[in-house]
Formats: C-alpha cells, structure tokens, sequence
C-alpha cells in the first residue's frame, strides 16, 4: 500500500507559514478534486486546523506521489516550493499510518491528548467522502484511526487530567468535595476567568452560585446566565459560612478573606471543607488561611504548577498510547495483507471449479449409461478431489500471508494458475474483514 | 495441609503487596486489577487455611496468637473485599495487603501447633464473641487505612504541589465519609463482643469481669473509639483531625491486643 503524508505542524512552521497554507473548509473541494484529478493521486485527503496543514494520498509510486504532493500544495497557495521545503515533513507506508494513528490520538498535538482534533480528522474524513476522493484505502484507514483513537483514550488516562487553568480548579474541586453536585459556588468579583472556572463547576453539578460584585448591576447581569444569586459585596461575608468553593476575583489591592474570619466560619459550617480560588493578582485571600484545617487555598500560581503536573502525568500516559498504536498499526498491516489473499484464494477455488465443470460437462455426454445416481457420485468425486489438492496450498497461503514474504506467496499463486483479481471480489473481502 | 496453604497464602499476598506498591510508583490502572486478582487468589488460599485448621481443631482457630493473627488477617481482607464491592475504592488494596502479609508473617514466626482449650471454655460463645471482635477490629484496620490516605491527600492538596499519590487517592470527602461509617459499623461490634466476653466469662469462670489485662485494654480501647465517635456526631470533628485520632485508636488497639497476648501468651491466656 503507497500510503504519503506531507504537512507541516506547530512544531515544524510558525504561524506565518500555516496560515498561509490553510485550506478552509467551506471551499475544501476544489482542492480535494485537484489533487486527485491533475496530480495523479489515487485517494486524497486534506486536514487543515490551526496547527497543522496536512495531506494524505494513496499512490502507485512513493516518491512520485510525495513530489506531486508537495508541488500541488506549493501551485495551490502560490508559494514556491524552495520556501516550502524547509517546513513540510513526509511520511510514507507505515509512518504514514503511524503518523494519522498518533495525530487522531492527540498525541502530536500542543496540548498532547486534547480531544478536538478527532473532530479535526474526523471532518477531514468527511470532505473527502462528500466529495469523492476517499476509496476503500483511506475508508478503512480512517475507520481504524477513530477506533486506535478511541481505544487510546478508554485504555489509557491521557485525557483526564485538567491542563487548564479553570479545568484545574475543577479537579481539584472534585479531589477535596468528592461529588461537587449540591455545592455551593460564589464569586467574589466578576472576572472573566472567575466566570469561566464557575461555569465549569456548574456543568459538573454544583448547585448554586452566588455572586458579589462592588458594582451591584454587574452581578446581577452575570447571575442571569447562571441562574444563581446576586448579593450585595459587603454583605458576602455573612453567606461565606454556606459555601463550600469561592472564586475570588476583585481589584482589590488588600487581602479581603482573612484568617480570622475564616476562623468564625468554620466552625460555624462545623468544619466542613472550603475551597478558595484565588485568580486575582494581587492575591484576595490570605494564604494563611490554607493553615486552617479543612481550608484549601489556590491561587493563580498554585493553579498553574497543578496544570503542569497534569501534563507530565499526560506524558507518562503518552507512552502506553503509543504502545497501543503499535499494536494497532500491526493488527492493520494484517488486514491489508489479507485483503490480497482473501481474493486470490476465491479466485483459486473458482479458476480450478470452472475446469472440473468444463471437464465434466465434456465426459458425461459419453457416459450415457450412467443413471442420475453415478452422475452424482461422480459430481461430488471430483468436488472432492478439487477440494482435496487445495487444501494445502489455502491453508498455507493464509497462514504465510500474515508474514513478511506473504506478498511473495499470493503472487506465485497469481502466476502459476495465472489468475486475474477482480475489483468486485476485493471490495467485498475488504467489507466482509470490516469489523 | 492447612501449614501448606498458610505458606502459600504468605507468598500470595507477599506478590499482591509487591504489585499494588508498583502501583502507588508507577500508576498504571492495569497493575490494580492484576493485584487485586492476586489479593482474591491470596484470600482464597488463606479461607482454605482457616478452614481446614478450623476441622482440624474442632473449634474456632482463635485461641493462640498464632490462629488469632491468622483469622484476624482473613477477617479484614474479606471486609476489605466487600468494600471494595460496593465502594469501588480499589487502592485500598494498597494498605490491606501489606498489613495482611504483616500479620501472616508474624503468625507464622509463632508457635502453630493446635492447643487444647480447657474445657471450661469451650463454649458457642467462643465463636460469637471471637468474630464479633475481629470484625470490629477489622472496620477499624480499614478506617485506619482511610484515615492514613485522608492525612496523605490532605497533605499534597494543603502543600499545592501535585504529584504521586495524589493522582490516585480518592476525594478527601469520600475518605472522610468511609471512615466515619468504618467506625460506626465497628464501634456495636466492639460492644458486643465486649459483652458477649463478660457473657461468656461468667459461664466459664463465674464471673463478668475481672479487671484482667484484656478487659481492662478492651475497655480503653472502647472509650477513645466512643470519644471519637461522639467528637464527630457533636463537635463536629472530621478530616484530618478525625483521622489522626481514629489511627491513635487503632495503634492503642494494635498494641493492647499484642501485649495481652505476650503477656497472657496465646489470645487471652486461654490455652492454659
């Protein structure tokens, strides 16, 4: 299989570079078309997001199929192609597969194990189909990606660690609260951040948030789109004993939740937990306050240091994605293979059925004597002998299939019976082997 | 027969204990399902142990130290085992399995042949007060346990710096909540194995109690857990304050129930 990717990505071309080279989605066709049509390329298919610019094709010839690749891309943008060069990487035959299998995967990606770019491919897939340019090749291999994708993240925990700042917040949230449904949220101050990590904490069940803001107008604004409470901001002071996470987010140059009072509360809340999300700079609230028991403080530094300890835990999940992605470029090189012998084993039992039948048809004419009951025998006699002599050489082809010289097996086959493989019969190997 | 699976139990638990620490180092979730295969396996051999000494005796294998620590271990991994059944808190395994392959391994430095009881003792309420006290013990092991993770989580979430366990660790909620219902599952089980002790005392020896050493550590013990558990329900402890006393509580426990058996020899002295 002649399988080309040529791109370029965040790590190979700065931003310069990649916009330039963009493909928009809504006008994806004309370049899927040309590829196909003016450059001789079998399948193609075009993935363009923000940080990377790629293209895959299916080629008779390798090295052909990449030059042609990189001239489409650098005719199409009008760029030329010495200015290219420098930033496209190629990978071909299994690379290629390896490469679609760990982009699907968010394993190339900035932030490694971010979800959105299976949409990416996903869509890229999608253009290709809508209009014409993906064959029976790029349907499987997609088809196998999204699954190596999804195995990916069910098997390993590469998606499940916050790394940003507001999903940190939740996280945490969640490893001090256990379940956050029936919580109380309030957010001192109205920033955007504070406005953000609250409605995450909303979407992960938290039941009611309240909101303090000097300016009391802008409170009540912010609480229509959460269904939650406007107060008054001298007055939050008096709720705190209620509230399990607080947000704080005000100008304040002084800390405005300090030990003492926090003090009072606890033991007003009988020592429940609470958790205080500072995102103001300067800081709202005292750090000493995460000196009492049960009292959690985090403030924007502290937030930052738990994204990065979720991204060496990403890293470390990383290895056993791509070991899964190993296991999967093997179990899909099988298959290709056998989408080969699948069809010449068919056509091996019908080339040598049609002469036992050619035969046959030529010796009972003179077998007049013979009664309906010795035509059989003789019908299911030769069946047999047929049956029997390919026996060996099928079981053997499937078996030697699965290795490396199997190409070598099914083309020997091909050629001492000199059998022709027609296109119908691979299509349907290919669909009955689809799982 | 039963000294055969003893040793096999010891070198299962031994693997569990080593697969679940690869676990705390490495975090892979695989490697928790594999030793929590292995804990099961381990638990198998060990029931079989218990059992077969169990036929052996002619009574419940808990009247020398050795048989003690022996069922005590088995007591705990089977609550541990239904804990995990219906909490789904796995890591637990963490804790259990070292300090069952501790136990087994103590008992078997101590003396293992089979004891006759005098025959004042022999009694149905042998069994009873013996397995409700175990299995009182045992929900304290495990709210101890809990209460070792509360003080770890508690400590990574204080100091802000994320790394090991912490990825692992259940909430500070959960571990809270299922250390309070370890306590009020095992403090009516630690009361009526006390009485059902006086109970039996009375039958065999014509008395209810006699200020011997077991009682009078029973009794200690008793109140600091009834101090505990009443902290909670009034004053509000919880956290990190309520764990640290549940693991004082559980080492007073420990070391009472050590003591009486090296000063009494064999569990209460009632072997001779």
């Amino acid at each position: 299989m002649n399988l080309v990717i040529v791109g370029l990505n965040h790590k190979t071309s700065p931003i310069e570079i990649r916009e330039k080279l963009s493909f928009p989605s809504h006008s994806i066709g004309d370049p899927l078309k040309k590829l196909t049509n003016h450059y001789g390329l079998n399948e193609g298919v075009i993935l363009s997001t923000c940080n990377r610019v790629e293209v895959l094709a299916i080629t008779s010839e390798l090295e052909k199929g990449t030059w042609q690749i990189k001239r489409f891309l650098s005719d199409f943008h009008s760029i030329p192609l010495e200015k290219l060069d420098e930033h496209l990487y190629v990978h071909q035959g299994e690379e290629a597969v390896k490469h679609l299998f760990r982009v699907a995967a968010g394993l190339d990606s900035m932030v490694l194990g971010e979800p959105q770019i299976l949409g990416q491919v996903k869509d890229s897939y999608g253009y290709a189909v809508e209009h014409n340019t993906a064959g029976i090749i790029v349907n499987k291999l997609y088809h196998k990606a999204f699954q190596v994708s999804k195995r990916v993240r069910t098997e390993t925990k590469i998606g499940e660690s916050a790394v940003s700042i507001s999903f940190a917040a939740v996280e945490l949230a969640r490893k001090i609260f256990g379940e956050l449904a029936g919580k109380t949220c309030m957010l001192v101050g109205a920033g955007e951040m504070a406005e953000l990590a609250a409605r995450h904490l909303q979407s992960n069940g938290v039941r009611e948030i309240l909101v303090a803001n000097r300016t009391y107008e802008k409170a009540v604004e912010l609480v229509k789109c959460f269904c939650g409470t406007a107060i008054m901001f001298r007055e939050f002071p008096h709720y705190l004993k209620n509230v399990d996470i607080v947000i704080a987010s005000t100008g304040s140059p002084n800390f405005i939740i300090k030990p003492d009072q926090i003090h009072e509360v606890m033991k007003e809340r009988r020592h429940k937990p609470m958790f205080f999300i500072d995102i103001s700079v300067p800081r709202n609230v005292d750090p000493l306050v995460n000196n009492i028991d049960n009292c959690y403080v985090y403030d924007v530094d502290d937030l930052q240091g738990v994204v990065v300890a979720n991204l060496q835990e990403r890293h470390k999940e990383a290895e056993e994605a791509e070991q899964i992605i190993i296991e999967e470029i093997d179990k899909f090189y099988r298959w290709i293979k056998s989408l080969d012998v699948v069809p010449t084993i068919i056509a091996l039992r019908q080339e040598c059925d049609s002469i036992r039948k050619a035969e046959l048809a030529k010796a009972l004419p003179a077998l007049q004597s013979l009664g309906p009951k010795e035509q059989k025998v003789l019908e299911a006699m030769t069946t047999a002998i047929v049956n029997k002599i390919l026996h060996h050489p099928v079981t053997h082809l499937k078996k030697e299939a699965n290795r490396i010289e199997g190409d070598l097996y099914i083309d020997t086959i091909r050629k001492l019976f000199d059998l022709s493989i027609d296109e119908e019969a691979v299509r349907k190997a290919a669909q009955s082997n689809d799982d | 027969m039963s000294e055969i699976f003893f040793h096999i139990t010891a070198a299962v638990y031994l693997l569990a204990t080593i697969v679940y620490s690869t676990y705390l180092f490495i975090r892979k979730d695989r490697l928790l399902g594999i030793a929590q295969a292995i804990i099961i396996a381990g638990f198998t051999f060990h029931t079989a142990t218990i059992a077969l000494r169990w036929i052996a005796a002619g009574r419940t294998p808990a009247t020398s130290f050795h048989e003690s620590l022996t069922l005590f271990a088995w007591i705990m991994v089977a609550l541990f085992l239904m804990l995990v059944v219906k909490y789904k808190q796995r890591v637990l395994g963490a804790f259990v399995a070292p300090f069952a392959l501790l136990l087994i391994i103590t008992a078997s430095l101590l003396p293992a042949e089979i004891v006759p009881l005098s025959p004042v003792l022999e009694s149905y309420w042998l069994p009873v007060h013996v397995m409700l006290a175990f299995l009182g013990n045992a929900f304290f092991a495990l709210a101890f346990f809990l209460g070792v993770m509360y003080v770890i989580q508690d400590k990574y979430l204080k100091s802000r710096k994320l790394k090991g366990l912490y990825f692992v660790l259940p909430s500070l909620e959960t571990l809270d909540e299922l250390n309070y219902k370890c306590l009020q599952y095992g403090f009516p089980l630690l009361t009526a194995a006390i009485i059902t002790g006086a109970i039996w005392s009375e039958y065999a020896l014509g008395s209810y109690w006699e200020w011997k050493h077991r009682q009078v550590w029973s009794l200690i013990t008793w109140f600091l857990y009834a101090a505990l558990l009443h902290g909670r329900l009034t004053a509000g402890w919880r956290g990190r304050k309520a764990a640290i006393l549940s693991g004082v509580a559980f080492i007073t426990l420990i070391s009472s129930f050590i003591i009486i058996n090296i000063v009494s020899g064999g569990a209460h002295g009632l072997s001779k």
